[in-house]
């Protein structure tokens, strides 16, 4: 894992007041939350954004503003949602989904996924009709037509990703509300990310090692954007 | 987590031993009883092994460091994980109602009580205290330092127009605060009074910015007191102040009568360990800062009737 060289410098200057293995515990449910609902958010939102790219129906435009809305879709208020789904008294109460990383994967794809859509959506319909028309000429299915798509709009549904990547790891509301910030006494995380992990500390006022956290956390965005952007390239052959 | 683990633990040994005793025989019992988790496996374990506890707690108890330092031996005997949220008492006992914890530990009798007359909670335990401070930034700018009475403090204070820092978080300490504006007959309100929907920590940290009084329980302000520039002005009874100001902290477990998921053979081992004399003595060993932050009072030679029924309860019918 390229970050633990990182944390354990940070650590060997600051001298954090944890014990070993929280903050890699801490930053792996963090990573394991994020990227598997922004996995789950990219299968449904791309293609959601290819199928209202090619097609024309009533009401488009409205789904579209609904999308966009969802954009800024308060992260607090989709915690309550989940939270209240499932919840022992809600209608998913029967998985006992509350304070676990499952809940806390269902809140985050639902604020990743309008930011995908809607930008993949943005630079699929940026694509050039032509290219689109060059497909069926050349005898392209659907199928065909739809991969020529992505590949010629696959910087912007990176960018899409990485948005979306973005809100989910950044996010501290309701991964608050569904997880409950939990780790165990061992002091290995369960549900705690680095933004609980950040709040708690400034919590206590021990803002210098919530300062430390939060640049763990930039570290870790900007590791997982580095990787994005190379896989972009290498996608790329010219 | 994040405190410095102290001693504590030496000197456990024969603790060790009775509370290993006391599990296996209970564990026994359950096992008989209730056939959990697929019976005796080889190396003895409890029946509630791999299960986990969910515990809804205050902020104060959580961010004290006194939950980690104390888990572990629970953890060790049951095999049980304890999953400790950290939420302040309102919302530990909200989450508790909606059937999403076992067991919770909070300190707001009055909230307690409506919870329990509601049919959520059941098996009250009085578990240990501590107590409410005033505090407030050193040049104390209304005079209230040295005041006998809380409630005159706090009187002083809006006489003043200081200001002044509320939870506003309906939790334990918010509770408590209100109740010491209505017995001072004060309506508090106006631009020196700021509630700011936190954490006890947080709440710490904003007086401290603003040059503001607040009302704390003393664990958390010793165990911040080194990040904060806020000293005692009233004192609470741990220190001969006020006996208003006393804090005491209830353990329950969540009723499986109400909510039929609830792990309730986990909830009242938990229960009965953290009130047996092994775990009372660690509590009152845990120190922050040299100073010891929670007094145990759940082991007592001398019944304590009410600590199991609302306050004032009696059964008058039954009577004659």
């Amino acid at each position: 894992m390229p970050l633990e060289p990182v944390v354990g410098l940070l650590q060997g200057f600051l001298d954090l007041p944890f014990r070993d293995g929280y903050v890699p515990s801490v930053v792996y449910v963090s990573l394991y939350v994020s990227v598997i609902a922004v996995a789950l958010s990219t299968l449904f939102s791309i293609p959601a954004a290819l199928a209202m790219g090619f097609t024309d129906f009533p009401g488009k435009q409205f789904v579209k503003s609904v999308i966009n809305t969802g954009m800024g879709f308060p992260s607090v208020v989709v915690g309550l949602l989940v939270l209240f789904a499932v919840s022992n008294r809600g209608p998913l109460g029967a998985l006992d989904l509350v304070f676990t990383k499952e809940a806390m994967i269902m809140s985050q794809f639902v604020l990743a996924t309008p930011p995908i859509t809607a930008i993949s959506l943005a630079a699929i319909t940026g694509v050039s009709d032509n290219v689109r028309d060059a497909a069926r000429v050349l005898g392209g299915t659907r199928l065909d037509t739809a991969l020529v798509v992505i590949k010629e709009a696959r910087y912007g549904i990176a960018t899409a990703v990485l948005a979306g990547f973005g809100r989910a790891i950044s996010e501290v509301g309701s991964v608050l509300i569904v997880g409950g910030n939990i780790t165990g006494a061992d002091g290995v995380s369960k549900t705690r990310t680095l933004t609980t992990a950040i709040q708690l500390e400034a919590r206590q006022g021990r803002y210098e090692t919530a300062m430390v956290l939060g640049a763990v956390l930039v570290a870790v965005v900007l590791t997982v954007n580095a990787i994005v952007v190379r896989l972009g390239d290498t996608g790329v052959n010219r | 987590m994040s405190k410095q683990r102290p001693g504590g633990r030496e000197g456990a040994a024969s603790r060790r031993a009775f509370l290993a005793a006391t599990a296996t025989g209970a564990t026994g019992a359950l096992a008989g009883c209730v056939g959990l988790g697929g019976g005796r496996s080889d190396d003895q374990r409890p029946g509630v092994a791999g299960e986990t506890l969910t515990l809804t707690t205050t902020t104060s108890t959580y961010d004290t460091g006194l939950l980690d330092e104390i888990h572990p031996d629970f953890e060790d005997l049951y095999g049980a994980t304890v999953d400790a949220v950290a939420q302040g008492t309102g919302a530990a006992l909200e989450t508790a109602r909606n059937g999403d914890s076992d067991v919770v530990m909070v300190h707001a009798r009055g909230l307690e009580d409506e919870f329990m007359r509601n049919g959520y909670g059941i098996n009250r335990r009085d578990l240990m205290f501590n107590d409410f401070v005033i505090v407030g930034p050193e040049d104390d700018p209304a005079g209230i330092e040295g005041a006998d009475s809380a409630t005159e403090a706090l009187a002083t204070i809006a006489d003043a127009g200081a200001t002044f820092v509320s939870r506003g978080d309906n939790s334990g300490t918010h509770t408590k605060e209100l109740n010491l504006w209505e017995a001072a007959g004060v309506d508090p309100g106006g631009d020196w009074y700021q509630e700011t929907g936190t954490g006890m920590g947080e709440a710490l940290n904003v007086a401290t910015q603003q040059g503001a009084y607040t009302l704390s329980d003393r664990g958390t302000f010793i165990s911040q007191r080194s990040e904060i520039d806020l000293v005692v002005l009233v004192q609470g009874p741990i220190e001969d102040g006020p006996e208003i100001l006393a804090n005491p902290y209830g353990i329950m477990a969540v009723n499986p009568g109400v909510h039929e998921n609830a792990n309730y053979d986990l909830a009242m081992a938990y229960i009965g360990w953290i009130t047996s004399p092994g775990t009372q003595d660690a509590i009152s060993n845990y120190q922050v800062n040299g100073e010891q932050l929670f007094f145990p009072e759940a082991v007592s030679e001398d019944p304590n009737f009410q600590q199991y029924v609302p306050e004032g309860w009696s059964n008058s019918s039954d009577s004659e």
